[in-house]
């Protein structure tokens, strides 16, 4: 029998909720500080309008649900996912009031893309956008990439069971450290050490470039929050196209590919454990497929001849590739270029790596490489049950910070979860395909969006239709939790309309 | 007899020469119709304008510039000299100078690690770029006025309520 939810739960679902809101409403105060710094009027308008709709709201869900209870598993879950369709609404208020955006849709997809790390955007005329908004954009993906809720477990949750359901609710199933709130703690603080370096870095590459300082230290920092968590906005309309600069290239690569790796893993390299980053399954795997997938892209790029100099195909092929694999969404060439100069092998050898993605506990998207080294090594185990004899027992292993034995309830968890990943990009692809799309093309940028990449091959612009932006809205959403917190909210709701 | 051989000189050299064998697009060309027939223009001679955005990179003698033309915005490598005629680059507070360009279009340019970009050759100003004055919106005034009441209110209500 299935039990109709009770107003209790609304009540702590609520109550939880609005503690959120109330995170996020104070997070809207950098970019104000931003404004006032650079003299913005109307966009220092723009956030206190959208901090004031947050806090009214946030205190009125606060208020009216007022509890002392934890929250149980369902709730958790449920307070997760509600969570970012709030965050993306409540984010949108500010880029909208900007006039940048056509509707309040778009505002919303260009919101839903930052939080969940995506970077396909509808922004009208970026290169005029005020810094105070485009510093939002960024900011966004910086705190979706490490979890609207990990933010609020960091610095306003005193310590409850509840965070443990809601911090596994967004998609991070490992602690690092003994307790959620000092790992998410953790996770910021590895963060802001590596946004302070990558600034730098990004900064004074800027200036020997040739930018002025300020422009070059401001798109440091946003370059650096996009590549770090894998987002892949910018603050100028051609990408990273726009710095013409090899060696942005590089420190670029050099950040996607940190922000590809496990936290944890993170927390043992500064612990000065750096064999792990060599005997780590998650690490071979991306390795392996990183090198498979560029060979299909380089073999793709050299058949078409638009990239006649070795190095050319490497710069243009890997660069995106990495982008792709990674998930953040850089690009270095026009998204029309991938209709125009690639061909299908080259694109199919993107969408694979799209599709595939970075580190568990890591700021990307999709199936990712934990899940994948488990499936490669449930393969390996029943061919080696196969090829011996029937009375020997054949044991599999695998290293992720420690040895683990590869058991079937692992494999299971990882096959589902890839199998929902596949009919998610699916999905999507087909609903391209309905509105007149090309199949490659509806996969491309359906893989994109559902693994949180953000690579364009031009589907994704303010003329594509309604339905076909809410079915991205819906997959980055659907992606970047990982499905259980959604699947969650659905059962949430079946439950409201025929429980008893 | 020498006048006859100078001649012939001047046009086998525009004959044979790589430039003469371009096709000149002398109307300006938008960025659509570049990037999507991008092989059409490969290395061809074509004539782009379009509003400066960004910074002007110096690169030595050299500078990439920014341009953008209302649908997407290409890079120009141009001399440091003409570079110094642009005095104007647009982002929220200003409007950059209007540019009419003419150069050599690269689909994968050999030189800059196969970007799709505009080797200067020639520059115009068209339009002059200027600041962008920015006056305060008296709705989102109100509006966030209002807001605040509305907060205020419901701040009182709590204080009452504790009572």
């Amino acid at each position: 029998m299935i039990l109709k939810p009770r107003l209790e739960d609304l009540k702590i679902i609520g109550f939880y909720l609005g503690k959120i809101i109330l995170g996020l409403a104070l997070t809207m105060t950098i970019p104000i500080l931003i404004a006032l710094c650079f003299g913005e009027i109307n966009p220092a308008l723009d956030f206190f309008i959208s901090i004031e709709i947050s806090v009214l709201f946030g205190l009125l869900l606060v208020k009216i649900c007022q509890t002392d209870k934890d929250l149980n598993w369902m709730q958790g879950m449920i307070v997760v996912s509600l969570s970012w369709v709030v965050a993306m609404i409540l984010g949108a208020i500010p880029l909208y009031l900007s006039g940048h955006w056509k509707s309040f849709l778009d505002a919303g997809f260009d919101a839903m893309s930052g939080f969940a790390t995506t970077g396909l955007t509808l922004v009208q005329d970026l290169d005029h956008l005020s810094y105070t908004h485009n510093l939002w954009r960024h900011l966004i993906m910086f705190l979706g990439g490490q979890g609207i809720v990990v933010i609020a477990l960091s610095f306003f949750v005193r310590g409850f069971s509840g965070a443990f359901k809601m911090y596994v609710g967004e998609a991070r199933d490992e602690k690092i450290m003994p307790n959620v709130i000092n790992t998410s703690r953790f996770i910021w603080m590895v963060s802001i050490v590596y946004l302070i370096l990558g600034t730098l870095a990004l900064g004074i590459t800027g200036i020997l470039n040739g930018m002025r300082p300020l422009n070059a230290f401001f798109h440091g920092a946003c370059i650096f929050m996009a590549a770090f968590d894998t987002g892949g906005f910018s603050p100028q309309s051609q990408n990273i196209l726009y710095y013409h600069s090899f060696a942005y290239e590089i420190i670029t690569v050099i950040i996607m590919v940190l922000g590809a790796l496990n936290f944890k893993l993170h927390y043992h390299l500064w612990m000065g454990n750096r064999k792990e980053l060599i005997k780590n399954i998650e690490t071979r795997t991306l390795f392996v497929t990183i090198i498979a997938t560029f060979f299909i892209v380089a073999v793709g790029l050299a058949q078409t001849g638009v990239y006649p100099k070795a190095v050319m195909l490497f710069r243009k092929g890997f660069y995106q590739l990495i982008s792709g694999h990674t998930g953040t969404g850089f690009q270095t060439i026009y998204a029309q270029q991938f209709g125009t100069d690639w061909n299908q092998l080259a694109l199919v050898g993107l969408i694979l790596a799209m599709a595939l993605g970075g580190a568990v506990c890591s700021t990307t998207g999709a199936i990712k490489m934990l899940r994948i080294g488990i499936i490669f090594k449930a393969f390996k185990e029943d061919l080696k049950r196969i090829i011996m004899p029937e009375r020997a027992i054949v044991i599999e292993k695998f290293h992720h910070i420690r040895e683990v034995f590869l058991e079937d309830k692992l494999v299971r968890g990882a096959l589902i979860i890839t199998l929902a990943y596949i009919i998610l990009y699916g999905l999507g692809a087909l609903v391209g395909m309905f509105y007149g799309y090309p199949f490659i093309g509806a996969l491309f940028e359906s893989t994109s969006a559902a693994a949180n990449v953000g690579l364009s091959c031009g589907i994704t612009n303010i003329a594509m239709p309604a339905v076909l932006k809410v079915t991205y809205i819906l997959q980055m959403w659907a992606g970047r939790l990982e499905f259980m917190s959604v699947f969650t909210i659905l059962g949430f709701l079946f439950a409201s309309i025929k429980g008893k | 007899m020498k006048k006859n051989f100078k001649l012939s000189l001047i046009i086998l050299f525009l004959v044979f020469s790589p430039q003469g064998q371009k096709t000149a697009f002398s109307q300006s060309l938008n960025s659509g119709e570049l990037i999507q027939n991008a092989k059409e223009y490969d290395g061809k001679l074509i004539a782009y304008s379009g509003e400066v955005i960004g910074d002007v990179m110096l690169r030595g003698e050299f500078a990439w510039v920014n341009i953008n033309d209302g649908e997407n915005a290409l890079g120009a490598w141009m001399s440091a000299a003409l570079a110094k005629e642009i005095k104007f680059m647009g982002n929220y507070k200003f409007r950059g100078d209007h540019l009419e360009i003419v150069g050599i279009f690269h689909r994968a340019c050999l030189e800059h690690g196969g970007d799709l970009d505009i080797h200067v050759q020639s520059l115009r100003k068209i339009g002059n770029g200027r600041m962008v004055k920015e006056k305060l919106n008296s709705d989102k005034a109100s509006l966030s006025l209002i807001l605040l009441g509305a907060l205020f209110l419901i701040w009182i209500l709590t204080l009452f309520k504790h009572k």
